[in-house]
């Protein structure tokens, strides 16, 4: 089979701008696994509310897209945030798996209050100027959005980095991920500390719900199952409760995905099986993840 | 005093009596549509239609019609859960529904066993009513518009070569692309690829089946995921290709979804107002104007209307809302509905031998062309 090297680069960039969103909302994930050592099941729907308020931000109340985007973010951390205060912090003391049924209730809540409040028609999210533009570079076409993800990606990383690192929030957040009773004992303000995981995990997907409506503008209420899956997904193959493992884990699946239906358009179908399979696949080769033993990355 | 309270609660107590004396019992209308999910676009429209209707003939046999929807939330085992609960809890005499023919599928055992006559609007797939005496349809069937799409391409697009892109996991699509694929003749068909309802990204199937040059893209499924195809095609470059569909696509949302892309995009539908004119449809389109405003977004409307007239009529004939007897009424009924003269064959589907083509043209449906099959 001959190479076809401009449609293999237009893959690959379609990968990666892929894997990057997904890469984003692993972290949501892995930073709260770390934490509370709980699959927080409602990621995705918090994800999906967050393409629902820019929606509803642009197209009801008619603010310009520059100024709905950091309203977004304040949105969905504050729903973030709420929605600990409410369905997790009464549970800090209980068993671990009253967490995850309180977290699949939740993502049930959010999924029927969508359908409830925006009905469950399909919308179609704005489209922001400049964004989905094309850039023709050679044969491959890009949208601008391919070069923007991974910088923003990028971007946010290093700021997310330099607060675990460097700040004294951050020296929280790996202490309570260590052990969370010492942490206590050391005076570490521990819901203070949870809280604020759960506002960043919520800002940044509120940050990928909205490139992600860029890049497919189409919403319902369901649509955070899929994507939060596969950043569950990708957050296991790069080692949950690592950071660093997560964006490798995203960027790995989005290429994944992309490239074998490429490569095997007959398999096609089975696009989402994949996925499933590699997390199969890991489980049963290396369950702590790509990036597992690296303990001192975790937040 | 007490016994005047007393009294005037007695009274108080007796007036829902009376009333209910007074007023028959109501015939009970089963919606069975998916109002929430993928497909509630295209159950919402049905539904107008059958309001419509409804608005028109609130009452038969002298007895109120009441409608009762119930959520099949696009969802095949979520469809089968509603179809028992139609049937069984809200024990409706009839049920007109759905869009989405893997739903009817698996709501059909239900109504077979309640011996509750069902009549689908705009299922196409054939195993809708295949071996299902009590499942009947308005609409035309996948193997006729198959065929009727692949000699469209052919003679009057002029295509030599089709790719497909075919939503696996829609019985419907699957069907819809097993009838294409025998009348446009496998040989002919250069390329395929697959994706599953729900799917965002398109681009490696997209190139994947452009690489190979094909003079059409058919792409059975519903309307959702081939809008963002179309849109993710323009987006590759691929601004000539022309896609062809079927009859879901009848649906505001591929507009609002692929914005310019879908332009000049062919599929298939059940009726065009402007194109064939008639007294029933003149009756429908005023009321229609009068509930929702405009005229309706899609044929699907008129297939709703159809539906409930089907139902009505066929109660009026049986004379009794008996199953068995308005199951055999349905099977002699012969009636002038909005998308023309309705009458069942042996397998309880509509005998229909056209079907009008569409395209978008500057943000709207807009006809091209009625092809008939002998």
């Amino acid at each position: 089979m001959l190479v076809n090297w401009p449609m293999l680069i237009q893959q690959v960039v379609n990968g990666l701008t892929v894997g990057c969103l997904y890469a984003l909302i692993a972290i949501g994930y892995t930073m709260v696994y770390g934490i509370l050592r709980l699959i927080n099941f409602a990621h995705g729907d918090i994800f999906m509310m967050a393409m629902y308020f820019a929606f509803f931000g642009i197209t009801v109340f008619l603010i310009p897209w520059w100024a709905v985007m950091p309203l977004v973010v304040v949105v969905t951390t504050a729903l973030g945030v709420l929605i600990e205060q409410a369905a997790y912090k009464p549970l800090r003391e209980a068993p671990r798996i009253s967490l995850l049924i309180s977290a699949i209730g939740v993502s049930y809540l959010l999924e029927n209050l969508a359908t409830v409040l925006f009905t469950g028609i399909p919308r179609s999210f704005p489209s922001v100027p400049h964004f989905t533009e094309m850039v023709i570079v050679g044969q491959v076409r890009i949208q601008w959005l391919g070069f923007w993800v991974p910088l923003i990606v990028l971007a946010l990383v290093v700021g997310l980095m330099f607060i675990v690192h460097r700040t004294k929030t951050g020296m929280g957040m790996r202490a309570v991920s260590k052990d969370m009773e010492t942490a206590k004992l050391m005076g570490v303000h521990i819901n203070r500390i949870i809280a604020t995981t759960f506002g960043i995990g919520s800002a940044l997907a509120a940050v990928g719900a909205m490139l992600w409506g860029m890049k497919y503008p189409q919403m319902q209420p369901y649509v955070g199952v899929m994507p939060g899956l596969k950043c569950f997904i990708a957050a296991v193959i790069g080692g949950i409760g690592n950071i660093t493992g997560a964006i490798i884990g995203g960027i790995l699946l989005g290429l994944l995905e992309i490239l074998i239906v490429y490569f095997f358009p007959g398999l096609s179908g089975y696009k989402d099986a994949f996925a499933f399979i590699a997390l199969i696949l890991i489980l049963l080769l290396k369950p702590t993840g790509l990036m597992g033993e690296v303990v001192t990355d975790k937040v | 005093m007490k016994k005047l309270l007393a009294l005037s609660l007695v009274l108080l107590l007796a007036i829902p009596f009376v009333a209910m004396a007074e007023s028959a019992e109501p015939i009970k209308i089963g919606i069975f549509e998916p109002l929430t999910g993928s497909k509630a676009a295209g159950g919402e429209m049905e539904y107008r239609g059958i309001q419509v209707a409804h608005a028109l003939v609130p009452e038969v046999l002298g007895r109120p019609i009441e409608l009762v929807p119930v959520d099949n939330k696009s969802d095949d085992v979520e469809a089968a859960t509603a179809a028992s609960r139609l049937v069984e809890a809200e024990k409706v005499d009839i049920v007109i529904g759905s869009w989405g023919s893997s739903l009817c599928i698996a709501a059909g055992p239900s109504f077979e066993k309640a011996q509750t006559p069902a009549i689908g609007t705009s299922c196409t797939n054939p195993q809708v009513t295949l071996g299902n005496e009590y499942y009947f349809r308005v609409c035309y069937l996948d193997d006729f518009q198959g065929t009727l799409l692949a000699n469209y391409a052919k003679t009057n697009l002029g295509a030599k070569t089709a790719a497909i892109i075919c939503d696996i996991s829609n019985v419907y699509a699957i069907g819809l692309r097993n009838y294409f694929l025998e009348a446009f003749g496998e040989e002919n068909i250069v390329a395929e690829a697959y994706f599953n309802t729900g799917d965002q990204e398109f681009s490696a199937q997209i190139t994947a089946v452009m690489d190979k040059n094909p003079d059409v893209i058919f792409m059975p499924s519903d309307f959702t995921e081939p809008g963002l195809i179309m849109k993710q095609a323009r987006d590759l470059g691929y601004a000539d290709i022309l896609f062809l569909g079927g009859d879901t696509w009848e649906t505001e949302a591929i507009i609002d979804i692929g914005g310019a892309a879908v332009e000049a995009c062919r599929f298939t539908t059940f009726f065009d107002a402007d194109a064939e004119p008639s007294e029933e449809s003149a009756v429908f389109l005023a009321k229609y104007e009068e509930m929702f405003g405009g005229k309706p977004k899609s044929s699907v409307t008129a297939l709703g209307y159809d539906a409930y007239m089907a139902a009505v009529k066929a109660i009026e004939a049986a004379g009794t809302t008996d199953g068995p007897a308005v199951q055999a009424a349905l099977c002699a009924l012969t009636f002038d509905g909005v998308t023309g003269r309705i009458a069942f064959d042996g397998n309880g589907d509509a005998i229909k031998n056209k079907a009008i083509i569409k395209t978008v043209e500057e943000g709207a449906f807009k006809y091209i062309d009625t092809v008939v099959i002998e």
